[in-house]
């Protein structure tokens, strides 16, 4: 029954990872996309690895497809005019593929792990936790100041994205509420006398 | 036929190889050239999680949680400044990305 899930679910990734390359439009690249963390996240659930799998849905497929949807749909850009010298880059493209491919293949096949490996585990799976318990009594105790470097790079990548893409027109009205607040009676209201009949 | 390490192997490779191909291929499209870098970063998660699975050592998953961190930074990053190119030159072509001055 597993056997059958994992080759769906490579069968999938490995067909929609070919359809964000060649698809014509990228919204269709970015879905596929979607698709692809999708079936991912269940090679995750396969390999026993169900933290990982729910973070990649909610990350990849909550977080950056959508932003890249988002961009996407707000370029205002003739993506046909970009799609040009495709089939001029397909020969190399497919050379390289095959090249890395067949290295990779060698490898993933032909390679011997060594016969202390299992014994060598630094932090071995815990028996009877859940994996997101096991995870977190790794994750806070020994990859500490890793997680926190990596709190660090999220908080560059935060403040970058908004510093790059934050402006302001001019010729904008806003409301300043500072200096709403500093008004006072004395420095705004101006009373004067009006004879009658007269006007100002 | 029982699914082992090979076959996650097998599958990472392949994804892999996707990745690199979708970079050669779209040249001139900066959109399509990040979304296979995500692919790449996918593959390079699976084998990760496979030899955790496999090895029976939570550092796999440990390490993939980490990837996903910086390849979440990475596309924020990289789409901010795309965003902010395409607002100065209304383009995103490759090709002409190519001044440092902006």
């Amino acid at each position: 029954m597993a056997a059958a899930f994992f080759y769906l679910f490579s069968a999938v990734l490995i067909a929609s990872a070919f359809a964000v390359i060649v698809a014509r439009n990228p919204v269709h690249s970015v879905l596929f996309l979607i698709l692809a963390f999708v079936n991912g996240a269940g090679l995750f659930l396969l390999a026993g690895a169900e933290f990982l799998a729910m973070i990649l849905v909610v990350v990849y497929v909550g977080a950056v497809a959508v932003l890249f949807l988002f961009v996407v749909m707000m370029l205002d850009v003739d993506f046909a005019e970009l799609r040009q010298g495709f089939s001029k880059h397909l020969p190399l493209g497919a050379g390289v593929g095959a090249v890395v491919l067949i290295e990779l293949g060698m490898i993933a096949v032909g390679w011997q792990s060594a016969p202390n490996a299992l014994e060598a585990a630094q932090t071995p799976i815990a028996a009877g936790v859940s994996n997101t318990a096991a995870l977190g009594q790794v994750l806070y105790t020994k990859y500490f100041v890793f997680f926190q470097a990596s709190a660090l790079v999220l908080l560059t990548a935060m403040i970058g994205a908004i510093v790059l893409t934050l402006h302001h027109r001019p010729g904008v009205k806003r409301q300043k509420i500072a200096e709403q607040n500093a008004r006072t009676r004395e420095n705004v209201i101006e009373i004067k006398k009006v004879p009658s009949r007269a006007g100002v | 036929m029982a699914v082992g390490l090979t076959h996650y192997l097998v599958v990472a490779a392949i994804l892999f190889t996707l990745g690199v191909a979708g970079i050669i291929l779209n040249r001139k499209n900066i959109i399509i050239i990040l979304m296979s870098v995500e692919l790449i970063l996918l593959a390079v998660n699976i084998n990760l999680v496979a030899f955790s699975a496999a090895l029976g050592d939570l550092t796999g998953q440990v390490f993939a949680l980490f990837i996903l961190t910086v390849a979440a930074a990475e596309a924020a990053i990289g789409l901010a400044i795309l965003v902010t190119y395409f607002r100065n030159r209304g383009t995103i072509a490759v090709e002409d990305i190519n001044s440092l001055k902006g």
